[in-house]
C-alpha cells in the first residue's frame, strides 16, 4: 500500500514529454508558476487551460492518474472558492437569502482562483508523472549548478536525494518485516482503539531507526572504500541531453507569456 | 614461495578508542601476488579490523602496512584504495546507486573516469559477473547474491589488483554464496588478481591457497588448507566449524576406516569412498 503511495507517481509511457530533458520540464514548471499570475480574465485563463490540456494530451498519461493527483487538494480548492463567494462583496448582487449574499465579483474571483490552483497542480503532476525521481534529481543538480559558486552544496544535496530515493523501498521492506515480527510478538497494528494503535508504532519505529543508523554508517564506509571524497574531480555517468523538443517547449511557453500579457486587462 | 609480495604487514597493532583491549596485537604477514588468501577467525578475532586497516579506513597505532611498495598513510590512502577493492557483508548497505548500472559507475565517477570509458567498463564488468541483463534494475528487485555480484562488478570496474571479501557471503543463502565465490574465482583467473577472503566460514576458506587463522587479535596459525584442517579440535576450540568432508573423514578414520588423507572437498571424499573396496 505504502509503495503505491510514492511509486504510483511515475507512469512509464513513450511520449514526447517523457523523453524530454528533465531540466526543460523543471524550467517549464517554474515559468508556468510565474505566468499563471498574469492571467486575469476569461481569455487569458482560457489560454492557460488550453495549454495545460494540450500538455496532458501530449504526455499520453491516462486521465485517471492525473485526477488521482487532484483528489488531496480538492478540499483546499473548494474552501478557497467558498471563501471568495462569501467574502468578496463587489460588483452586481447576484443572489440573496437573508444575510447570505453572493456578488458577481466574488463568483468570478472564486472561479479564477480555483482554476489557477487546478492548473498549477495539473502541471506539476505532468512533471512527476512523466519523469522518474532520479531524473528530477539530475535535472535539479544541473540547474542548480551555478549556485556552486556561492558555496551552495549542490552535489551533496543531489547525492542525498538519490540515496534517499534508493533506500525508500529498502526501508519499506524492512518496516514490513519488523511489523510482522512485532505482530508475531502480539503487537496489534490494525485493530484496537486509536491510542493503542499509536502506541504500537513505537516498537516499530525504534528498530527501524537503529537499523537506519547502522545502514548509514556501513554505507558511508562502503562509499569511502570505493573512493568517494566529495564532488570535486568527479565525473558523471548519467547524462542529460537537451534537444530540439526542449527548446521548442520553452519557446512555446514564452509565446504563451507574451499572449497572456497582451490579452490581460 | 618465490612470489612477489604485494602487501606487507609489520608488527601491526590496533586498538579502538572505546575499548581497552587491542583489536590487533603485533601482527605481521605478507600477501603474495595472485594468491587467494583466507583469513579466518571467530567473532572478535580481529579479522574485520584487519580488512579496515588494509583499506585505510583505520590506521594502525603501531607497525606499518605496505601495499605495492607504498606505506599506507593518510597521503597514500586514496591511491591504495584504487588498488584494493572491497566487498562488504551486507548486500544492501553497499549499494549506492539507484539502479545496477549507476551503482557500478559510482566508483568510476569518484575516480574521475571519462564518461565514454565508464560506459565501456560498466558493461564489461556487468557482463563478467553475469548481471548484464539487469542494467536498469533497482536494488530491491535483486536477490542478495545478485547484489553482491553487482558490488563485485563495481570493484572490477576499477581494475584493482587486490579484492577483499569482508564476510561477503555470510548473509547469503548457499546458492548465492556459490554464485559469488564462483564469480570471484573466474575473475581472479582472468585478471590475475589477489583475493583476500575474510570469513568465519571454513567451507569458503577451503578454496584458498593459504589460510591465516586469527585468534584474539593475534595471528594464530598460517598454512595451506590441508595443514590448517589437520588442527581439527584446535579449530573447534577457536570457535570455528570445520567443513563437513573433513569432519566425516575424521570420524571414518576413528571408526577404523583407512583413508589416504583428510579430504577437503566432497567430490574427493566421494571418489575415495566409492573406490574404497576396489582399492583394497
Amino acid at each position: 500500500m505504502m509503495e503505491k503511495m510514492i511509486f504510483g507517481r511515475y507512469v512509464p509511457a513513450h511520449s514526447v514529454i517523457h523523453r524530454m530533458d528533465p531540466r526543460s520540464k523543471l524550467l517549464m514548471i517554474f515559468l508556468f508558476v510565474c505566468i499563471v499570475f498574469i492571467a486575469n480574465n476569461s481569455w487569458t485563463y482560457g489560454l492557460l487551460v488550453i495549454y495545460t490540456f494540450a500538455m496532458i494530451a501530449l504526455s499520453k498519461v491516462p486521465f485517471r492518474f492525473i485526477i488521482s493527483g487532484l483528489k488531496p487538494v480538492l478540499w483546499l480548492i473548494l474552501f478557497t472558492l467558498v471563501l471568495h463567494l462569501f467574502l468578496t462583496k463587489e460588483g452586481e448582487l447576484l443572489f440573496q437569502v437573508g444575510w447570505f449574499s453572493i456578488y458577481e465579483e466574488g463568483l468570478r474571483q472564486g472561479i479564477f482562483i480555483s482554476v489557477r490552483f487546478f492548473l498549477l497542480i495539473l502541471m506539476t503532476s505532468i512533471l512527476t508523472l512523466t519523469t522518474t525521481p532520479i531524473e528530477i534529481t539530475d535535472g535539479m543538480e544541473s540547474l542548480l549548478h551555478p549556485l556552486n559558486k556561492i558555496k551552495f552544496p549542490v552535489h551533496e544535496l543531489a547525492l542525498m536525494m538519490s540515496i534517499s530515493l534508493r533506500f525508500i523501498p529498502t526501508l519499506m521492506q524492512e518496516t514490513d518485516k519488523i511489523m510482522k515480527a512485532q505482530t508475531a510478538r502480539g503487537v496489534e497494528f490494525s485493530s484496537g482503539p486509536i491510542k493503542e494503535r499509536v502506541k504500537a508504532i513505537i516498537p516499530l519505529l525504534i528498530p527501524l531507526f537503529v537499523n537506519s543508523f547502522k545502514r548509514a554508517e556501513e554505507l558511508a564506509t562502503a562509499m569511502e572504500a570505493r573512493g568517494y571524497r566529495g564532488g570535486e574531480g568527479r565525473t558523471k555517468y548519467r547524462q542529460l541531453s537537451w534537444g530540439l523538443k526542449d527548446t521548442t517547449l520553452l519557446i512555446f511557453l514564452v509565446i504563451l507569456s507574451v499572449l497572456l500579457v497582451l490579452f490581460r486587462t | 614461495m618465490s612470489k612477489k609480495q604485494l602487501v606487507q604487514l609489520e608488527n601491526v597493532s590496533f586498538q579502538y578508542d572505546s575499548e581497552d583491549r587491542f583489536a590487533l596485537k603485533n601482527v605481521s604477514f605478507d600477501i603474495y601476488e595472485g594468491e587467494w588468501l583466507a583469513i579466518v577467525g571467530h567473532n572478535g578475532s580481529g579479522k574485520s579490523t584487519l580488512a579496515k586497516l588494509l583499506n585505510g579506513l583505520q590506521f594502525p597505532q603501531e607497525g606499518s602496512i605496505t601495499v605495492n611498495g607504498m606505506t599506507l598513510n593518510e597521503e597514500t590512502v586514496w591511491e591504495t584504495r584504487r588498488l584494493i577493492g572491497m566487498v562488504f557483508q551486507n548486500p544492501d548497505n553497499q549499494f549506492v546507486g539507484t539502479t545496477v548500472q549507476d551503482d557500478v559507475a559510482f566508483g568510476l565517477e569518484n575516480n574521475g573516469i571519462p564518461r565514454e570509458e565508464m560506459l565501456e567498463r560498466v558493461n564489461y564488468s556487468l557482463e563478467k559477473v553475469k548481471m548484464a541483463q539487469f542494467l536498469d534494475q533497482e536494488p530491491h528487485q535483486l536477490s542478495g547474491g545478485q547484489k553482491q555480484r553487482v558490488a563485485i562488478a563495481g570493484v572490477i570496474a576499477l581494475r584493482p589488483s587486490i579484492i577483499i571479501l569482508d564476510e561477503s557471503t555470510s548473509m547469503l543463502d548457499p546458492r548465492g554464496r556459490e554464485e559469488v565465490l564462483e564469480t570471484v574465482k573466474e575473475l581472479k583467473d582472468i585478471h590475475k588478481m589477489t583475493v583476500i577472503s575474510i570469513t568465519h566460514d571454513l567451507e569458503e576458506a577451503v578454496r584458498a591457497d593459504r589460510i591465516l587463522v586469527m585468534n584474539k587479535g593475534e595471528l594464530y596459525r598460517e598454512g595451506s588448507p590441508e595443514e590448517i584442517f589437520q588442527m581439527e579440535e584446535e579449530l573447534v576450540q577457536l570457535g570455528l566449524d570445520i567443513p563437513f568432508p573433513v569432519k566425516l573423514s575424521k570420524t571414518l578414520k576413528e571408526q577404523g576406516v583407512f583413508l589416504s588423507k583428510h579430504f577437503l572437498s566432497e567430490e574427493e571424499l566421494v571418489a575415495e569412498l566409492w573406490t574404497f573396496h576396489y582399492k583394497k
